[in-house]
């Protein structure tokens, strides 16, 4: 794999890093399913050389598939589309700007930003092998930059759509909030109907007492392979609301690694998926206590339908010095066909006492009891499980941090149910 | 008037025979009380009526109005008039009050345009807090506010029989009496017919019984006027009752091969 279409000009020390990068990589060794964190996944079946770099020719422009996206959310502070890799728009408030913020392309932010600080350091070398091809393949990675004590209460939008066939896309997204500082970031992952690889790599940065919403959204298409990491590092009586909605690909996996490393920290974890098809949904999540008196949530809800598959597998780990822990894990799980397979294995490793922690894992068909309620009323079959799923989601999704695309999101949810009322 | 016909039903849960042949006739505007001991069948006859998953009728017929009931599946049930107040409304987490009874209404081909102030309307006349028709249908509501919240369902959809099980458990006094004025309200606003199964006589307090029957293990063995109740009230079921009944007959023969740590 080489480094293709860098931006022109791109700094030097981005060279030295992607250099840096390639040479560590070296010839990618993939993953098996031997290792616990990939057990279940079909990613034996993944072939890299069968996917090349895109090109700027591959499109320009916002694609339409993004502006119907745009067009659910009321004055964002800012805007960064990015197309099969490339950025094609971006733009920001003249408010927030004039305030420091930063949101676009890592290579043009100015100095006080520190970029090249940035790409990294909360992932490091990642937590496997895709955070490097990522490194690697990266075209344009995206910061989003908060100073310290600056609030934005405008959402900010990053829309990643790919439609050129064949790619191999990485997106990278890093969210720097400064001490004290606060915004809502909506990070939508859509495309045409194509063929392509995709490994996503975000990082998230919270310093003291920052608040940061993130809502992700991947609606890829159904042909399309998407290997993704959130990696957070939240800092003292910080608070991450992470939010995530997986609908589209074949294979979707993401892998959350939460860090909380100051005390009194916060990671509110919220996911739900819905598998249709044959399409796997993966899910591998990471609950790191690493300071005292952190505390974290974590809610996984899914369904899966026709031949589909969901995996969800969670660790919660709480260090020595993590003392006055409080650590939640709840996955639940809705079969609707006898044909679907819903894994779900969570995990406690606790090296201190004085901790509160809790898992719970369901997977079940639908509740006889809560469908004989509204049958009784005189709702029909049909329409009942669509009440009751729409209603199993909606725990999450009322929470969602960019309220403004939660329609869209439940439309896309209806038109799933829809089809199996049509079938 | 319309009737509810229960003609010689018998119905077995797990295998096991739990109604022996009950026969009822409750007609429009009707209150009929069936009383008995726990272990009757009384929940029974109230899930094989409105056809909950779990058990099988093995003979007998129920008609609505002519119409075969056991033929249709339970929301049809419900849209040919049959309402079932829960003894244990079911919390359904995520669906709004109003889309549960706009989706009920608008599957039977009625006007959902009411729905919104039908239910403002109903649940200020059973003291049902505004506050609380926003929630996800039961979640986090009390007895009594589950219980007014049937109550408040029944009266917006105006069904022409009701079954109420065991209406008056889990509830305060002042939430029965609400309930129990609505509902013999309801039974000459819009002619509903009622079958209330109650183990007590205090929710008779309020709805006029026209007809008591006794259920004790799985048959109705006497039939009489609202002074049944009354002498219920005093004596208890233990006229009824053999000492042969007193004690549950066990669920099946034991099994000489059972784990006995299961």
């Amino acid at each position: 794999m080489t480094p293709s279409d860098a931006p022109p000009a791109s700094p030097i020390w981005f060279e030295h890093w992607r250099t840096a990068a390639s040479t560590r990589l070296g010839e990618p060794v993939l993953p098996s399913t031997d290792e616990e964190v990939w057990r279940y996944s079909p990613i034996a079946e993944l072939d890299l050389t069968s996917w090349t770099a895109p090109t700027r020719d591959d499109g320009s422009g916002v694609p339409a598939g993004a502006l119907a996206v745009l067009d659910t959310i009321d004055d964002p502070a800012a805007v960064v589309v990015v197309r099969n890799g490339f950025v094609v728009h971006h733009e920001m408030s003249a408010v927030w700007a004039d305030r420091g913020v930063y949101v676009g392309p890592i290579v043009d932010a100015p100095e006080t930003a520190t970029p090249q600080e940035l790409l990294g350091s909360v992932a490091a070398d990642g937590p496997d092998v895709f955070a490097t091809i990522n490194d690697v393949t990266v075209i344009d990675p995206l910061l989003v930059w908060v100073p310290a004590g600056v609030s934005v209460d405008q959402p900010i939008v990053i829309i990643d759509w790919i439609d050129a066939d064949d790619v191999i896309v990485a997106p990278r997204l890093i969210v720097r909030l400064g001490a004290n500082a606060e915004a809502k970031v909506l990070e939508w992952h859509g495309s045409d109907d194509v063929a392509a690889f995709v490994t996503s790599l975000v990082e998230l940065d919270l310093a003291h007492a920052a608040r940061l919403g993130f809502g992700s959204v991947q609606q890829r298409g159904p042909r399309i392979w998407q290997v993704a990491s959130q990696v957070s590092r939240v800092a003292a009586d910080a608070t991450l609301d992470s939010a995530q909605v997986a609908l589209g690909a074949d294979y979707g996996r993401t892998r959350t690694d939460c860090r909380l490393v100051g005390r009194g920290a916060t990671g509110n974890l919220r996911a739900v998926y819905f598998g249709v098809g044959r399409q796997t949904l993966d899910f591998r999540t990471f609950q790191q206590h690493a300071a005292p008196d952190t505390t974290s949530n974590l809610l996984f809800k899914g369904v899966v339908d026709d031949h589909s598959k969901s995996v969800y597998t969670g660790l919660i780990k709480v260090e020595k010095d993590a003392r006055g822990t409080n650590a939640y894990q709840t996955n639940r799980n809705i079969k609707l066909s006898e044909h679907a397979w819903a894994e779900s294995v969570p995990n406690l490793e606790i090296e201190t006492n004085d901790v509160r922690c809790s898992h719970a894992s369901t997977v079940g068909p639908i509740d006889e009891e809560q469908r004989f309620y509204l049958e009784s009323r005189g709702v029909r079959t049909d329409v009942a499980e669509r009440l009751i799923v729409a209603g199993f989601f909606d725990e999450v999704l009322e929470e969602f941090p960019v309220p403004g695309v939660v329609p869209l999101i439940a439309s896309a949810i209806e038109d799933r149910l829809d089809r199996r009322s049509e079938a | 008037m319309a009737q509810l016909c229960i003609e010689g039903l018998t119905a077995e849960v797990a295998g096991r025979e739990i109604l022996h042949g009950i026969d009822l006739v409750v007609g429009s505007g009707e209150v009929h009380a069936v009383m008995g001991p726990n272990g009757s069948g009384k929940s029974t006859l109230s899930h094989v009526l409105m056809g909950k998953p779990g058990y099988t009728v093995t003979g007998g017929s129920v008609t609505l109005d002519g119409i075969d009931l056991l033929a249709l599946s339970t929301w049809e049930r419900a849209q040919a008039g049959l309402f079932l107040a829960m003894q244990y409304p079911v919390e359904v987490p995520g669906v709004s009050l109003e889309d549960l009874l706009t989706e009920a209404l608008a599957g039977a081909g009625r006007d959902v345009t009411v729905v919104h102030a039908a239910v403002a309307a109903e649940a200020e006349r059973i003291g049902l807090a505004t506050r609380l028709l926003d929630r996800p249908v039961n979640v986090d509501l009390s007895g009594g506010e589950k219980k007014r919240n049937e109550t408040m369902q029944l009266a917006v959809l105006r069904p022409r029989f009701a079954i109420l099980d065991e209406l008056d458990s889990g509830l305060d006094v002042d939430a029965l009496r609400a309930c129990a004025r609505r509902i013999e309200a309801a039974t000459t606003e819009f002619d509903l017919g009622v079958l209330a199964i109650t183990h007590y006589t205090r929710l008779l307090d309020e709805l006029k019984p026209d007809v008591v029957h006794i259920l004790v293990k799985g048959r109705i063995v006497e039939s009489g006027g609202p002074e049944m109740a009354d002498a219920l009230e005093t004596t208890g079921y233990a006229a009824w009752v053999t000492d042969d009944d007193s004690t549950d007959a066990p669920l099946a023969a034991a099994d000489p091969f059972a784990d006995p740590f299961a």
